[in-house]
């Protein structure tokens, strides 16, 4: 700038002291429209911040919008514990412990464990079967299809995540229910050994049936933003693999899975948020039962939110109450599992921060 | 350790674009060899054709043929990773690998090819960070991720991991291009160095630097844009600087190019 002071001699208003509004350089439409005026870059005095500004609405707009998921996370809280807290007042079993779910009752007497289970144990589940699916799928599309065929079964994936899942929930129960129960018999004739696929049936609307219905549903997020993770995954890392004598593979192994990690791990967990939060589909293709155990071929089964979805119509006061306190259980584990999944992604944050 | 590559008739292709044409040489083992030309002449295209990176790019092609020590590169018999494991590149850009450490980056190519035992793997780690002239900054720091260091040190760092495997070539496509003149010594100092023990083929811009460390010189150039490349002169450095026998190349080394 060592030009400045005699720049600051043909601006006009360079010797007010202070530059109007109009003059300041890098304001929003402060072109200048005649020669008079000193360069976009500016000239003259620093002009004084301005008071009030669009800059200043923004930042009040965007702090009020702030606030206001605060106030109504809030207002929401507070209305399910109120409603929560008198039906658990009331529960004349254990909330943690009790097997059963009839609050209806003059006594009323339910407890969550079993729902809880069930809902982590088909999510579980549809986990452990959708993921590596998803991801080995998200890894064709990204390094080792061609671009004709990658674009649209990129697509048709993109169209599966936008398929309601009441359909799923009535597919899972009059189509898929069938094969999943020949299965269920196979698995129970040759490996009623392991206490999974134990029991003497009936088998079919079984935790099995409702944890591969959810797996179908979850596939399509996680392969589709894994899909997006490992595209990101620099030009030149891969190259650089691929120079070091690295095949295909190796350098997925190398450059790409590490760099998608924490995106995997993001993608996962939104799916594993989809199977924990699913209602509609479970309470399609479970048989109801209150109870924890750990056959997974046997109709029975059961989660929170399908249970909410299935009582509530008929669900008094208290009932109600119950439910809620239900929800707000399913709530915490939500919020369990995205923590440590923060957890996780933040541990090596350093070395992806730097990578920026 | 080092070995000779020969090319000859070599043309490569983006698709139906012909980026360099017919480009013949012999690059002796144990030598320096710079590439200069100006931007688009396919200087990187000749480069990343000697270790099979060219075909790496979709619809990227070669004709003509290429050699290390009489052994056809581009025989449909050769394992492509072998020849990268032996003409080992450094990148005109620092591209260490950004989840690895300083460490982990050293030794990505030994780990790639199998070494497991911590012991050979230290070994190799300090022995190509010494030779990179990186091992007293980065000693005391090995854990830390790779990309946290200055760009220089992360040219050098890479060129760590482009030697810690013992390739018979290394390639550099412009590698001090996003350096300091005290990182461009270094890594000058580093490729005298590197001499002993390996073939060196340079891309650069900097004439100086051209004149300084190599032994031979190729000056590639083209007519006009959309004509292929084209090897004018290939002869000593000496020569070359003082007096080429190409007007197009005195031209361009005197600065008074297009
Ligand atoms: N990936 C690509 N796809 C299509 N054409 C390319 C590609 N890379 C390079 N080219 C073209 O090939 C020609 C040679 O490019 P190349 O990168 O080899 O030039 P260069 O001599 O290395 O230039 P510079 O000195 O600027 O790095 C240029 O015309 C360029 O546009
Ligand atoms: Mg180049």
């Amino acid at each position: 700038m060592g030009d400045y002071p005699s720049r600051s001699v043909n601006a006009t208003a360079g010797d007010l002291g202070v530059t109007p509004r109009h003059a300041q350089g890098a304001g929003y439409g402060s072109s200048p429209s005649n020669h008079d005026e000193p360069p976009l870059g500016g000239g003259g005095a620093l002009p004084k911040k301005a008071r009030f500004s669009i800059e200043a609405g923004f930042r009040g707009l965007s702090t009020a919008s702030g606030a206001m998921v605060l106030v109504i996370i809030v207002a929401i809280a507070v209305f399910l514990i109120s409603k929560a807290v008198p039906a658990l007042q009331a529960n004349t079993g254990d909330f943690f412990t009790q097997f059963e779910w009839a609050p209806n009752e003059a006594n009323p007497s339910f407890g969550i464990a079993a729902l809880a289970f069930g809902t982590v144990l088909s999510s579980v589940i549809a986990l452990i079967v959708a993921v590596p699916i998803a991801l080995g799928i998200a890894l064709f599309l990204s390094h080792y299809a061609p671009k004709r065929l990658a674009t649209p079964l990129g697509f048709v994936i993109d169209l599966l995540a936008a398929v309601p899942s009441v359909v799923f929930g009535l597919w899972g129960r009059d189509v898929f229910q069938e094969p999943v129960r020949d299965f269920s018999i196979w698995l129970n004739k040759y490996f009623s050994w392991i206490p999974l696929f134990g029991g003497d049936g009936p088998f079919g609307q079984s935790i099995m049936l409702g944890g591969l219905v959810l797996a179908i549903m979850v596939l399509p997020i996680v392969t589709s933003l894994s899909r997006e993770v490992f595209q990101q995954t620099p030009g030149m890392n891969e190259e650089a693999a691929l120079a070091l004598g690295a095949t295909r593979w190796e350098m997925i192994r190398t450059a790409v899975l590490p760099y998608g990690k924490p995106g995997v791990i993001a993608a996962v967990m939104l799916g594993l948020g989809r199977a924990l939060g699913e209602t509609i589909a479970l309470a399609l293709t479970l048989s109801v039962a209150f109870d924890i155990s750990f056959n997974l071929i046997e109709n029975g089964g059961n989660s929170v939110a399908a249970n909410i979805a299935n009582s509530f119509a008929e669900a008094n006061d208290t009932g109600r109450g119950a439910l809620i306190a239900s929800g707000l259980v399913l709530f915490a584990i939500t919020l369990v599992v995205n923590m440590t999944a923060r957890a996780i992604i933040y541990r090596r944050r350093e070395f992806r921060d730097s990578a920026a | 350790m080092a070995k000779r590559i020969e090319a000859s008739n070599v043309s490569s292709y983006y698709g139906a674009f012909k980026a360099i044409d017919s480009v013949s040489m012999t690059v002796e083992p144990k030598t320096i060899t710079a590439l200069i030309g100006p931007s688009g002449c396919g200087k990187s295209t000749f480069l990343r054709s000697i270790n099979r990176m060219h075909e790496v790019l979709p619809n990227a092609r070669i004709e003509g043929s290429l050699t290390i020590d009489d052994q056809n590169i581009y025989d449909p018999d050769v394992d492509v990773t072998a020849v990268r494991r032996m003409i080992g590149m450094v990148f005109q850009r620092p591209n260490p690998f950004p989840t690895m450490s300083i460490y982990e980056n050293a030794v990505a190519g030994l780990k790639l090819n199998g070494v497991k035992k911590k012991s050979l793997l230290d070994e190799a780690a300090e022995k190509s960070l010494r030779s990179a002239n990186l091992w007293d900054e980065v000693k005391d720091r090995l854990d830390r991720p790779g990309a946290g260091l200055s760009g220089g040190q992360q040219q050098r760092l890479c060129i760590a991991r482009t030697i810690a495997v013992e390739p018979q070539v290394v390639l550099m496509d412009e590698p001090c291009s996003a350096l300091d003149p005290i990182s461009t010594l270094a890594i000058e100092d580093l490729m005298f160095k590197l001499k002993d023990r390996f073939t060196i083929i340079i891309v650069t811009h900097n004439m100086q630097q051209a004149a300084r460390v190599s032994d031979k010189t190729g000056f590639f150039s083209i007519d006009k844009t959309g004509d292929p490349g084209r090897l004018i002169e290939y002869d000593d450095t000496q020569k070359i600087f003082s007096n080429p026998t190409q007007k197009k190349t005195e031209d361009y080394i005197t600065g008074r190019f297009g």
